[in-house]
């Protein structure tokens, strides 16, 4: 029975860090930027056809998909950003929503003319491997997805904190008006912002695909899904999104253990009413006024 | 607006009303149907427009009362052979005390702007979790109205497609003139007042929370009231069509499209919206292209974001009036 538990606690844990990497994406960008990218779960969905097409057809496991995903899923990231997101900065929130709902709406379609509205797995024998660690039986999909996970959340942090480019980025998220008059150019930063929070949804979106069934309608819940993290860990709050995902992660599969795997959602929404109720900054969140 | 053009407008809608009420005599069925579709979306809109488009409230969770007003007529006509009439009623109180709940939790706490708009998708969300788990409703196996018995239509509520065609211009009408009324008393220029600036409007003695909390409840019961007549239009409810995050989705397109904030902006909206839908799903299906309406949906979203941001109705309205204009001064 410990054993049970045990298990179950570690797998949300594992794929509670790669929710944190989608959850990143989103409040990086609304950190950066104050946009709120409800797009997020279809871009999440591109990754993972990234992932699937990738296999299907140079035979290439999802991890090792990794680095062209996120290549990829950068330049996807720049060019919305540069071409459509840029003009919206200073537009209402609902215009911000409603163009993401656009955005939104296009990948899926997009993604179901693509692909067909059927589900598609990964059916690689190394999707089934399992590894024994301190006596726990782990998924090797699920541990390999965690730890590039891991290595992308460190090396953002490490890219924000000592990068020239990171600080101007984090210049331009606290004083724009400041940034452009010390000559930064807000713009592009905007777009490498952008980029990089998409990137983390495609990358993550690859990890994920051998361990979800991949369809475009996934994309909707994928977006609660970094919602409910972000808004527990607090808007824009990095440490809060890896904190939220992991807690996110292993709230889901406890409940989807104890209660019912239908209602383990349910469980996530109750949690994130409660926390915009009674601290609607967050948990790692500063208030703002 | 001078009651000059005030009356000219109002003019143009009883005329726009009449000739739609004249066209079940001239087109057929399958036209009806589709204009069905866009009168029910057309008020669906209407009621969502009340909270966003005047008082500045945005909701991505209509569904939750679509889905609320559905189910509580449903099951009073189904399970417990109650009036539809009642049924309607109840599902409305049941909305509009929702919907208090919710506004009043979501803005007592001070949750503003994007974050009262992920609580009302968390609300709805939680709302289809429990019900597609509740067997009482037929959880996700979805709930199903047995066929009419011969009373009258007026009383069954249960009809033919020119029937619901006409429920649905019913409400529209009655949704458009209400809301004509609303804005137009103190209680809408309040809310204008809220949508601008909310501080500055509280501080001129505005009593913000419970008006905004009024709109919630008006906007809800509207909404839970067309979800009745399309659950008795369609017969058949499940929680993931009925209350899902997709038909909250759905039902702000039109608005949005046609111009927030205008009487006309949701009518317009749906008459363009719902026919490119129809045709776009008519075409995927008989050619077996999924997704093509979806992304069609999301191109035209698209566009009027970013090309006309109040959307087709404003600048078209600043046309005729102008045309209008000239034309009686010369």
């Amino acid at each position: 029975m410990y054993s049970l538990y045990a298990n179950v606690i570690a797998g949300g844990v594992l794929i509670g860090i790669v929710y944190a990497l989608i959850a990143l994406g989103l409040t990086i960008m609304f950190g950066v930027m104050r946009v709120v990218n409800f797009a997020h779960g279809e871009l999440v969905v591109l990754g993972m056809y990234i992932g699937y097409l990738l296999w299907l057809s140079l035979d290439i496991t999802p991890v090792m998909a990794v680095p062209l995903s996120a290549i990829i899923m950068f330049c996807v990231g720049y060019v919305l950003q540069i071409g459509l997101i840029n003009r919206f900065i200073r537009r209402p929130h609902h215009a911000q929503f409603i163009l993401f709902i656009g955005l939104a709406l296009i990948i899926t379609g997009i993604h179901m003319l693509v692909f067909g509205p059927d589900a598609r797995s990964i059916a690689d024998p190394s999707s089934f491997e399992t590894y024994e660690v301190f006596g726990l039986r782990l998924d090797a999909v699920r541990l390999y997805g965690a730890a590039v996970a891991l290595v992308m959340i460190a090396l953002l942090l490490l890219f924000l904190r000592y990068s020239s480019t990171g600080s101007a980025i984090r210049a331009a998220a606290d004083n724009q008006t400041g940034a452009q008059a010390i000559g930064l150019r807000v713009n592009r930063l905007y777009a490498v912002t952008a980029g990089i929070g998409v990137a983390c949804a495609g990358v993550a979106g690859t990890l994920i695909s051998p361990i979800f069934d991949t369809q475009p309608y996934l994309a909707g819940e994928l977006t609660l899904l970094a919602f409910i993290i972000v808004i527990i860990g607090g808007m824009g709050s990095l440490m809060g999104a890896l904190v939220g995902g992991i807690l996110i992660g292993v709230s889901e599969s406890v409940a989807a253990l104890l209660i019912n795997p239908a209602m383990k959602a349910m469980f996530s929404y109750g949690l994130m009413i409660l926390v915009l109720l009674l601290r609607p900054q967050g948990l790692f969140g500063v208030k703002q006024r | 607006m001078n009651n000059a053009t005030t009356r000219m407008w109002g003019g143009l809608a009883i005329a726009f009303f009449a000739i739609m009420a004249f066209l079940p005599v001239v087109t057929s069925d399958s036209i009806i149907a589709v204009l069905t579709l866009i009168m029910m979306f057309a008020f669906f809109g209407q009621a969502w427009n009340l909270m966003m488009g005047y008082v500045g409230q945005l909701s991505l969770g209509h569904g939750l009362y679509i889905g609320l007003g559905a189910y509580a007529c449903a099951v009073s006509v189904g399970t417990f052979g109650l009036s539809p009439w009642l049924g309607i009623l109840i599902g409305a109180v049941i909305s509009a005390v929702v919907g208090a709940f919710v506004a009043w939790l979501g803005f007592r706490f001070a949750v503003k702007g994007i974050y009262f708009t992920l609580l009302t998708i968390a609300v709805a969300e939680l709302g289809r979790l429990s019900f597609e788990n509740w067997s009482f409703v037929g959880g996700n196996a979805g709930y199903f109205l047995r066929v009419a018995q011969d009373t009258h239509p007026l009383l069954s509520l249960r009809g033919g497609t020119t029937f619901y065609y006409f429920c649905f211009l019913v409400l529209s009408i009655l949704g458009f003139w209400g809301t004509a009324l609303l804005i137009r008393s103190r209680l809408g220029y309040f809310w204008r007042a809220i949508r601008e600036d909310e501080d500055a409007a509280r501080a001129i003695g505005v009593r913000a929370l419970r008006l905004k909390i009024l709109a919630v409840m008006i906007s809800a019961a509207m909404t839970s009231v067309g979800g009745s007549f399309y659950a008795l239009l369609s017969g058949s409810l499940f929680p993931d069509t009925m209350m899902g995050m997709r038909f909250s989705i759905e039902i702000i397109i039109a608005p949005i499209i046609g111009g927030m904030g205008t009487l006309f902006g949701p009518i317009i909206g749906a008459f363009f919206v719902i026919p490119i839908n129809e045709i776009s799903n008519h075409a995927a299906q008989s050619m077996g292209i999924f997704g093509l309406n979806t992304l069609i949906y999301g191109v035209l979203i698209l566009m009027v974001i970013v090309f006309l941001p109040d959307g087709i109705w404003p600048p078209v309205a600043k046309r005729i009036e102008r045309w209008m204009k000239g034309g009686a001064s010369s």
